[in-house]
């Protein structure tokens, strides 16, 4: 399977009710895949007009208590932003899928991770976050969708996984077996008709002086709970390595070759792959810059996660950046030559 | 003694945010009238817009939600499709749905979804200040036609929304009414039931009631003049028919 199927496939797994979608590449095999399956399952498939109604189509399955997802690429994520402030807002669960392509504007089609800052910081109006997964394979595009669903039903809010047009296009074998469950809360907040209890509002108006202060506050709360719990990150090979990778995604598999090669070679390398790219593993990252000596964060962008990889390691030993914009991407012998590049100044310091 | 007149139970007991003279508190009421009659309280959501009607769920004791400004159809969409035992309405200004929400009303309408949209035309924006709307009237003073709408100054013309979409064939129901008067009101409940029932009749399509909403404060007129200028001028561009159905 395509990583775009078998994360279509998995989200049926998973129990999702309803797919809103707009064709856009290089995610419309989700879209098409949905389309079929869908409705051979007895549930809801709907072909939006705009993102922007796809992502307010989930807003409504969502405050009826549904499972609901969307998918898209970069430009029509853009369009959504307003709808994911909105569900931040009424704290609806949703999951929404974004195959990164280059960018700004219409860009082109080839693969990015480029969205970052975006999806972790949040590309929508007011004080809220996102929880965002990266897979690196295409069965972690299947693994995560469980995720998705149950992180969002957990904590009421969008869950966002961010993978890119190799990851979407890319086939590998992959094994459906949905992850143990978590125990998920009810959800007597859903709009269901006022049968034998009173009336419910999903709301994301507070006029009231101090009561959006209160939801703030009681937002913030809960994404702390998520960055005290949630954080997933892989160390690979770093037991004794003095240079350490940073990548996520399809970058990260491109890594993890690189590092390998060095290995080979006899530099001490190593990687640290989030998983959660929010939360982020800042500490584990800064607990590494404790022991390691260089940082050299891969992405397929001018340098967006680098951002994070510095505040985690606070200055404590250089952190280098090579990235690809534009829908480039790092080969392993360019990965593996900075690491050779850094070997010497490692050396020589 | 006989009771002649009371609250109907769906209409909560509170006092009003709306304006003396306000469309929306007789809408309210009719709706609320409307959903007790047909008994359907308890498998009834609604849509509240962006614009003065925000609070809907204030007045209307139903489940309800509150979107995005012109989303509602989309958000309906989402609801039904997951929900189809369910009653779905939107409850829509003219600046939401015939200005930011045209493409969400013309899609939902096209896609035949079975919800019903109550659509209060007061032909200006008048939570923000009494803007100019789509369908505010050639000449008429708003905030931001001070010189009264003028197509020639590229304001363009009142846009009648319901004969688009009576002529889209997924709706199956489409009647313009007014709240003018005790015959206007009444013609105004009527339309709404039949929306309502069309749609717990699984009628394969959308249903619109469009109402011509006085907003005294905007019109910078009395409420009982508001009426007549209804009568007399905005029934002119926006005629009161069934549309369709």
């Amino acid at each position: 399977m395509c990583g775009n199927e078998a994360l279509a496939e998995a989200a049926i797994v998973a129990g999702c009710d309803a797919y809103f979608g707009y064709p856009i590449t290089p995610q419309n095999e989700i879209t098409a895949y949905m389309s079929e399956r869908m409705p051979q399952e007895g549930r809801v498939f709907v072909q939006s007009e705009s993102e922007l109604a796809a992502i307010n189509m989930v807003f409504g399955a969502a405050a009826t208590g549904k499972r609901a997802m969307t998918s898209s690429s970069s430009p029509g994520i853009s369009l959504m932003q307003e709808g994911i402030s909105y569900l931040a807002g009424a704290e609806l669960p949703a999951v929404v899928v974004n195959v990164m392509r280059g960018g700004p504007g219409l860009g082109n089609i080839a693969p990015s991770q480029a969205d970052y800052f975006q999806a972790t910081r949040g590309g929508g109006h007011g004080d809220y976050r996102t929880i965002v997964l990266g897979p690196s394979s295409v069965q972690e595009m299947a693994d995560c969708m469980p995720l998705a669903f149950d992180l969002a039903d957990q904590y009421r809010m969008t869950v966002m996984v961010l993978a890119d047009g190799i990851l979407g296009q890319m086939m590998e074998p992959v094994v459906l077996d949905p992850k143990p469950r978590r125990e998920l809360p009810p959800k007597p907040w859903a709009l269901t008709g006022m049968k034998d209890r009173p009336q419910n509002i999903v709301r994301s108006l507070y006029l009231a002086d101090g009561a959006l202060e209160e939801l703030n506050s009681r937002l913030m709360a809960k994404y702390q709970q998520i960055q005290d719990n949630e954080v997933l990150c892989e160390e690979y090979r770093v037991e004794d390595a003095e240079i350490v990778v940073v990548a996520y995604g399809i970058a990260a598999r491109i890594a993890r070759a690189a590092v390998d090669q060095a290995r080979d070679e006899g530099i001490c390398a190593g990687m640290i792959r989030p998983i959660t790219l929010w939360p982020f593993p800042f500490e584990q990252i800064g607990a590494a810059a404790e022991t390691f000596r260089m940082f050299l964060t891969v992405e397929m962008s001018c340098g967006q996660m680098v951002e994070d990889v510095k505040l985690a390691v606070a200055g404590k030993c250089p952190v280098l950046l090579h990235g690809r914009p534009g829908g480039g991407v790092p080969t392993i012998d360019e990965v593996l030559d900075k690491i050779r590049q850094l070997t010497i100044r490692a050396g020589a310091a | 003694m006989n009771t002649v007149f009371k609250r109907t139970p769906v209409l909560k007991d509170c006092p009003t945010h709306y304006c003396p003279g306000c469309g929306h508190g007789i809408a309210h009421r009719l709706l609320a009238e409307v959903l007790d009659e047909l008994d359907i309280q308890d498998r009834t959501i609604g849509i509240a817009p962006v614009g003065c009607a925000v609070l809907a769920y204030n007045y209307l004791d139903v489940d309800m939600v509150e979107v995005a400004h012109g989303r509602a159809p989309a958000v309906a969409t989402g609801m039904k499709r997951t929900n189809p035992d369910k009653v779905i309405f939107s409850y829509q200004g003219d600046g939401d749905l015939a200005a930011i929400g045209t493409a969400e009303i013309i899609h939902a309408a096209h896609r035949a979804e079975r919800i019903t949209v109550i659509f209060i035309n007061n032909a200006v924006f008048g939570m923000t200040g009494g803007q100019m709307a789509p369908t505010t009237m050639l000449g008429q003073v708003t905030a931001t036609t001070q010189q009264g709408r003028n197509p020639s100054n590229g304001q363009g013309y009142p846009l009648q929304v319901s004969e688009i979409l009576a002529l889209l064939p997924g709706t199956v129901y489409v009647e313009r009414c007014a709240l003018n008067g005790v015959p206007g009101i009444r013609r105004t409940k009527a339309a709404m039931k039949h929306a309502f029932q069309l749609q717990l009749d699984d009628a394969p399509g959308l249903s619109l009631v469009e109402v011509l909403s006085p907003c005294p404060t905007y019109w910078r007129m009395s409420p009982a003049k508001a009426m007549k200028w209804i009568d007399e001028q905005m029934s002119q561009v926006f005629p009161i028919a069934r549309l369709k159905g």
